[in-house]
């Protein structure tokens, strides 16, 4: 399959998005059936096409056809296949064209799946994502052609980024897009119900699968990156309060805000304009990260294509879609009448407080991340927002939320008594406590945020179990057993998501409070103490990889008299991209990771070597795995499978 | 060939975030310029602290900072040292007056208002108003009859 028939599949897939915009809304203003059902063929249609003429780049990446101009400049045939592979999104160009697929992928999914919806409104959703489309095709074909030739094929390729040669990373994009993108069709559904100028509990049902789905690839997206940066960048940190790892935080947050705030939607017919913002706010969100990764307005250590022109496309397209769908809520969001009615204590103000802390948090990341740029603009002075910024101002609202989580998830709906909720919880917060000031006790004049952490980790796993035990009834050990195991998997979704939070809370104060790190230089043959365990370093090799050249240690590592095995830190050098990396050496385990990193030879002989014990490192991924699982088993609920008013529409439904 | 490549590894290959020569030997002062020097960010980096980047500038000024802590001034000192030469722009935690008081206070201002409108929104009344007193005798003559 040739390039060009992959280029003119996007050209055609370009014009077909055109057709879904303009078709469907028409037809779904003037009520013509013919004219909306346009909308699904056209969304299917182009998924194909976009899958083309993805699968045609592909391909063109895994022949190492040089003749491609972006597989010249992002490829190399000595490559492993994984990464040849991952190299058509390790690239502005490319990284565009699965973004679009992604996008059509969803749009596609909506058509196949929405048979419950209301006629107009899938027509009206499935027009929102055309225009999403159609816009970011546009900025494909006008200033980012992943298909340009090359008059003359060179021989070889110029090789991937080495940082990006990594399987963390390789799967790190499609993920994070997934979520990004999949919270285009919460967008989808606000702005078709905006146009609509009607909001319901069906269209709450509707809007939270696909929230939910979106979020659990966030989730997995963030988490992969993060865990890349651990182990690759060679310090071992893992969140670094980056404007890109920014730009994906923000959606995230707004996602977890609008999941919850779509459940009072769809249970109480309350909130229903706050909902529709938020829907509106995770997605301009998720386009504002694309403009910081794109455009290099802000200096990052992620960001691969800075290019002002594309730049400003994206600012155009994140400035129609936000401003556009803003002003049709200022214009529209009266209309939502609020139903349902609640005192101030219940489970709807619960959500309500978690609403408001995710909210604020996310505005706490946004404004210390564009505040450079604001202050550069108007006061024409340069400064840094950096870590001890987001640590001071960004810490106490999830403090807070995680203090409240277990009090919200346990209240009644409409009217709840705190005294109840509080009553049951009590013994966690005991244990929380007690385990906290164990901790303080132990570790001996360290910061407090370890101890802080542990108790907040202990309070919300507990808040969950318990809200879990709450709902099997009051009969004997063996009713509550069994009612347990046939609780909704929303339940258990919902339990398994908070204690993940608790898990990730507490494995992020863990490593920060109880790190241990230790750097010297030291010759092949000597040994050296770090925490409880012993180093030697044995010896040091010249090892050809693939398409690379590496200094590779043997370091030896011993617990008292038992062996706990052998290390193999590397530093590696990719002659075809002139860069060295580190690849660290990790032993993993629960309650710690020993981590070694091998430095330049020094002018004795010996090498620096850094060592690192990192407590509870992998609770932190461990967490995220939990939180994304926990969402899986909410979307594998039947509720959520069975669409509310799929029966009712199927009557109301003539054939046709 | 081979060869050549590990000559360009080594003429390649970075410096180090904090070397072990540029560590001192009194422990009390050496803790002292690692937290201060995980504030400062490297002026040539994309977005790294002076105490994580490999450039060059990023060595040199851990050891400045290590020297001007040496010769007896305070951490505070030392960062003014080294944002007189470098500015601001090295600051990770901005300062929080001026017009950084927008950066600190914009997000707990933000959260009281918000906490404001969602105590407000508990207390929405319903749409659905009580029945007035004549309405309820209304009612009440159709229950009786």
């Amino acid at each position: 399959m040739s390039i060009e028939i992959a280029h003119f599949a996007l050209i055609l897939a370009f014009a077909l998005s055109a057709v879904q915009t303009v078709v469907p809304l028409v037809g779904a203003q003037k009520g013509w059936r013919g004219w909306m059902a346009v909308a699904g063929s056209a969304a299917t249609l182009q998924f194909v096409l976009i899958g083309l003429a993805f699968l045609t780049l592909t391909m063109a990446f895994i022949r190492s056809d040089f003749s491609v101009e972006l597989v010249y400049l992002n490829s190399h045939t000595a490559k492993p296949m994984i990464y040849k592979i991952s190299g058509v999104w390790g690239n502005h160009e490319g990284s565009l064209l699965l973004w679009v697929l992604i996008l059509t992928l969803f749009g596609a999914a909506a058509a196949w799946f929405g048979d419950g919806l209301p006629e107009r409104l899938r027509a009206r959703v499935l027009a929102v994502q055309g225009s999403i489309g159609f816009a970011f095709m546009a900025f494909m074909l006008f200033t980012s052609n992943p298909f340009a030739r090359l008059d003359v094929p060179p021989l070889n390729g110029r090789d991937l980024n080495p940082l990006l040669q990594d399987p963390g990373l390789a799967f790190h994009p499609p993920f994070l897009y997934l979520g990004y993108v999949g919270l285009s069709m919460a967008f989808s559904f606000a702005v078709a119900a905006l146009i609509e100028g009607r909001v319901d509990a069906a269209w709450g049902r509707w809007v939270r699968p696909w929230t939910l789905a979106a979020w659990v690839f966030l989730t997995i997206g963030i988490a992969l990156g993060s865990w890349w940066a651990y182990y690759e960048l060679g310090w071992g940190g893992f969140w670094f309060w980056d404007p890109v790892e920014n730009a994906s935080f923000m959606p995230w947050l707004i996602a977890t805000a609008l999941l919850h705030s779509a459940i009072v939607v769809e249970k109480r017919e309350a909130l229903k304009s706050w909902t529709i913002l938020l829907a509106i706010l995770a997605f301009a969100f998720s386009l504002l990260g694309t403009f910081i990764v794109r455009s290099g307005v802000l200096t990052s250590v992620h960001a691969f294509a800075n290019d002002p022109e594309r730049g400003v496309w994206i600012l155009v397209i994140f400035i129609i879609f936000t401003g556009g769908s803003l002003t049709l809520y200022a214009l529209r969001a009266g209309a939502m009448q609020a139903q349902g009615v609640f005192s101030t204590v219940s489970r709807e103000s619960g959500l309500i407080v978690n609403n408001i802390l995710l909210a604020v948090s996310a505005f706490v990341v946004f404004i210390g991340t564009i505040w450079p740029l604001v202050v550069e603009l108007i006061f024409d002075r340069q400064l840094s927002v950096g870590p001890p910024f987001f640590d001071a101002a960004f810490t106490p609202f999830m403090v807070a939320l995680a203090i409240a989580l277990p009090f919200g998830s346990m209240l009644a709906w409409k009217r709840g008594s705190l005294n109840r909720v509080g009553k049951s919880l009590i013994g966690w917060a005991v244990l929380a406590c007690a385990m906290a000031a164990l901790a303080f006790a132990l570790q001996s004049g360290r910061s407090a945020l370890g101890p802080i952490g542990l108790a907040l980790g202990v309070w919300v796993v507990g808040g969950a179990l318990q809200d879990l035990w709450s709902r099997t009834g009051r009969k004997g050990l063996s009713d509550r057993l069994s009612r347990l195991s046939r609780l909704p998997r929303a339940d258990w979704g919902k339990a398994v998501a908070h204690i993940g939070l608790g898990v990730t809370m507490f494995g992020c104060a863990g490593i920060l409070a109880w790190q241990v790190e230790d750097i010297r230089v030291a010759s092949p043959g000597e040994s050296w103490d770090v925490g409880s365990y012993t180093f030697t370093l044995e010896d040091v090799r010249q090892v050809r990889g693939p398409n690379y050249q590496s200094t590779m240690a043997d370091v030896a590592v011993a617990r008292g008299s038992s062996e706990i095995g052998l290390m193999n830190p590397e530093k590696r050098f990719y002659p075809v991209a002139a860069m060295p990396t580190t690849e660290a050496a990790i032993i993993n385990g629960v309650m710690r990771d020993i981590y070694i990193v091998v430095g330049d030879p020094q002018d004795n002989g010996g090498y620096a070597m850094r060592t690192y014990i990192k407590p509870f490192a992998n609770w932190i991924w461990g967490g995220a795995i939990l939180m994304s699982l926990g969402g899986f088993l909410s979307l594998s609920d039947r509720r959520m499978r069975v669409g509310a008013a799929s029966p009712k529409t199927a009557v109301l439904e003539p054939a046709e | 060939m081979r060869r050549l490549a590990l000559v360009l590894t080594f003429l390649a290959s970075p410096l180090w975030a904090v070397e072990p020569g540029e560590i001192l030997d009194d422990p009390v002062l050496e803790s002292r310029a690692r937290e201060v020097s995980q504030g400062l960010r490297c002026p040539v980096c994309q977005n790294e602290t002076i105490d994580e980047s490999n450039a060059s500038l990023a060595g040199d000024l851990r050891v400045v900072l290590r020297e001007r802590l040496v010769a007896g001034d305070t951490n505070e000192e030392a960062v003014e040292f080294l944002v007189a030469r470098y500015g601001e722009f090295i600051l990770l935690e901005p300062d929080k007056g001026g017009v950084n008081l927008i950066l600190w206070g914009a997000a707990p201002v933000l959260f009281l208002l918000a906490l404001f409108v969602g105590w407000r929104t508990t207390q929405r009344k319903s749409e659905t108003h009580d029945l007035t007193d004549e309405e309820k005798a209304e009612l009440d003559k159709l229950l009786s009859s």
